[in-house]
């Protein structure tokens, strides 16, 4: 799709939302260990993204990844069984929340470390061009990767050997508990105009705001141009991570929270769309994620004599740790 | 027989890999005009896409490198310095080596990170002599050390075909070696070899200190017979060729240019002495702990292992038991 659908951009913020919310709850079960970082209040960003890329094309998410993972089609129920740790997970329960991966729908994997996906995403892009391809790539990264030397590097490779990567930052605010305004020196649209990509700063709330600029910008790369930039204003309406749930960090004011919370991007996609229709999705979603907590909980615990496979891709054995 | 100097044969494992395989790419600092002599002549022959000259971002290049292989390329990123292997540790560790695991079996990374001019140049000071292959080994990246034009040759075409992440140091001490090879060929990863056969004690050198082991061996050859094993694969390493050696002379001494805890030296000690009952405690030869190689030439010497040190690690060996 990269024209407007506002049926199937709603499905999929709706998707990501239930999702998180029973992702939620499975932690809260003691079925998901570790936790995650909700991707709540943000899914407006991924949807809007990724219904702007094609099958073929490349993405890398964050710790904060799920929703990337769901919007670029992964499946929802592989997706819960990986954060469950079962072998029946996109990543054979190896990956987890923060690096789930779908190589064959293009995610290339959530990274865990801030910053460090954008050159990872920028050579895979640029190997696919150089095979002939028309494909472009999308690397999702937060307001705290911008001060993170490694992604300011692959701006500038980016954009000095002009592959076709958009840059989306997830603005919400916050790098864990520390805002924009005590992190970032100038601005984050500053620092791609640095490097002369151009940059667009959206309403992260708005999926189809979101879209519309991401279609724009994945035309002028399909067409030829470099990288690109989209600055996204979004609000993160749950903890930083869930362990937050148990401990109480204060670092946002209660009305902040409140009026961060009022814009909510399943809201303003739903209510472009008649009742019925969003009934239909919602129950349809519901199907879906009862469908996907079943095949998770289901799904085989690894054998612990299994956790050195996939090591090494070569086929080396790793000596064992035992006497 | 044609002589094969060690550049060279780096140069050429490069251009017959890049011919006999399009995925394979060369990036790094400065590669277009060979400015560490090694990248000699391919910018010409296989053009600037293929052989990529880079900014000085070092993370973003060895990341970019692992990004191409994810989508099926096969990258040889070239460093001027081993010390910026500092630099890049967390990209080959946390992303290229981690990547197969973590995402359960889905991809391969194939690159080989070649460091031509590893350990101390002389006069190169502290921050561009470091030798750091046993941190490559203690993270489990594939570490391959060639001591011998040869194996520069065939050690680094079979990194390059590998389907996992390998490190290749090329040591600076080794750099300017030539032989005579009739017929260069691929050596395979984690096969070590013994290079002077001996009864009384089993040297284990690493890379350059093979050839300081040959020249002492044969100068103790009327007091003792000694062998020496040259690993050329520090990880995975050849632990039943070496087992096997030391079966034989019951004696181990090891000769690493790394720093002394947590070095190679030890892990070859410790896996040895798990294995076989020693007629005498081994010896390690090593750089000292926390070793930061000084300018003044005599001072960069006193810090390197010298022949002087593995003759008598070696003597005090044959006296002890």
């Amino acid at each position: 799709m990269t024209g407007p659908d506002p049926a199937a951009l709603y499905r999929t913020v709706r998707l990501i939302r239930r999702f998180e919310e029973r992702a939620i709850e499975l932690v809260d079960a003691g079925e998901i260990v570790g936790g995650i970082h909700p991707y709540l209040g943000q899914e407006g960003i991924a949807a809007g993204v990724c219904a702007a890329l094609t099958a073929g094309d490349l993405v890398t998410g964050t710790h904060r990844g799920h929703g990337h993972v769901l919007a670029k089609g992964a499946d929802p129920a592989r997706m819960l069984a990986e954060l469950c740790g079962r072998v029946t997970g996109l990543n054979r329960g190896r990956g987890g929340s923060m690096h789930a991966a779908d190589f064959g729908v293009g995610v290339l994997g959530a990274n865990a470390i801030v910053g460090a996906a954008g050159a990872i995403l920028t050579g895979a892009v640029w190997e696919r061009r150089r095979r002939g391809t028309d494909l472009v790539g999308a690397t999702f990264f937060g307001d705290g990767a911008v001060n993170e030397g490694m992604l300011l590097e692959a701006f500038n490779l980016a954009a000095l050997w002009r592959v076709p990567v958009l840059f989306v930052c997830e603005n919400n605010g916050y790098a864990t508990t520390m805002p924009v305004a005590g992190a970032v020196a100038g601005t984050i649209a500053g620092r791609a105009e640095a490097f002369g990509m151009p940059a667009t700063a959206v309403d992260g709330q708005d999926p189809e705001t979101v879209r519309a600029a991401a279609a724009a910008a994945v035309a002028r790369m399909r067409a030829g141009g470099g990288p690109e930039l989209i600055e996204a204003h979004t609000y993160r309406f749950d903890a930083h991570h869930t362990f937050e749930h148990r401990v109480r960090l204060d670092y946002r004011p209660p009305q902040e929270v409140a009026d961060g919370r009022s814009r909510d991007p399943v809201e303003i996609a739903g209510g472009r769309l008649d009742p019925a229709t969003r009934a239909e999705i919602d129950a349809s979603v519901e199907a879906v994620l009862a469908a996907a907590v079943d095949f998770a909980l289901a799904g085989p615990h690894p054998d612990p004599a299994t956790a050195l496979d996939h090591l090494y891709a070569s086929g080396l054995t790793a000596r064992t740790g035992g006497g | 027989m044609p002589r094969l100097s060690y550049r060279r044969a780096l140069t050429r494992a490069l251009a017959d890999e890049m011919t006999r395989d399009e995925s394979v790419v060369v990036l790094g600092e400065d590669i277009r005009v060979a400015a560490a002599n090694v990248t000699t002549g391919l910018v010409k022959k296989f053009g600037p896409e293929r052989v990529r000259d880079t900014p000085l971002s070092e993370q973003a290049f060895t990341s970019f490198a692992t990004g191409a292989a994810l989508a099926g390329a096969r990258p040889v990123v070239e460093f001027q310095i081993p010390s910026l292997l500092f630099l890049v540790f967390e990209q080959i560790v946390n992303h290229a080596h981690k990547f197969p695991l973590m995402t359960g079996g889905q991809c391969a990374v194939p690159v080989t990170y070649l460091v031509p001019g590893s350990g101390s140049r002389t006069g190169w000071a502290g921050q561009h002599s470091d030798h750091p292959y046993a941190l490559f080994a203690h993270v489990g990246v594939t570490t391959v050390v060639p001591a011998t034009p040869a194996d520069a040759y065939g050690l680094l075409v079979s990194a390059i075909r590998c389907d996992d992440p390998v490190v290749v140091f090329a040591p600076a001490g080794a750099l300017d070696l030539r032989e005579d090879v009739a017929d260069p060929a691929p050596v395979p990863l984690g096969r070590g070899v013994v290079r002077r056969a001996g009864d009384d004690v089993t040297v284990v050198a690493v890379g350059h200190l093979v050839h300081e082991a040959l020249a002492v061996a044969e100068e103790l050859a009327g007091q003792a017979s000694v062998e020496v094993f040259d690993p050329r694969t520090l990880y995975p390493f050849d632990w039943d060729g070496l087992v096997d050696s030391v079966s034989r002379t019951g004696r181990l001494v090891v000769v690493d240019d790394g720093n002394r805890s947590c070095g190679i030296a030890g892990e070859i000690i410790a896996t040895v002495v798990e294995r076989v009952r020693l007629a005498a405690p081994p010896r390690r030869v090593t750089r000292p702990d926390g070793a930061v190689l000084p300018f003044a030439p005599a001072l960069d010497r006193a810090v390197q292992p010298g022949r002087d040190q593995l003759t008598a690690a070696i003597q005090l060996t044959l006296k002890d038991g």
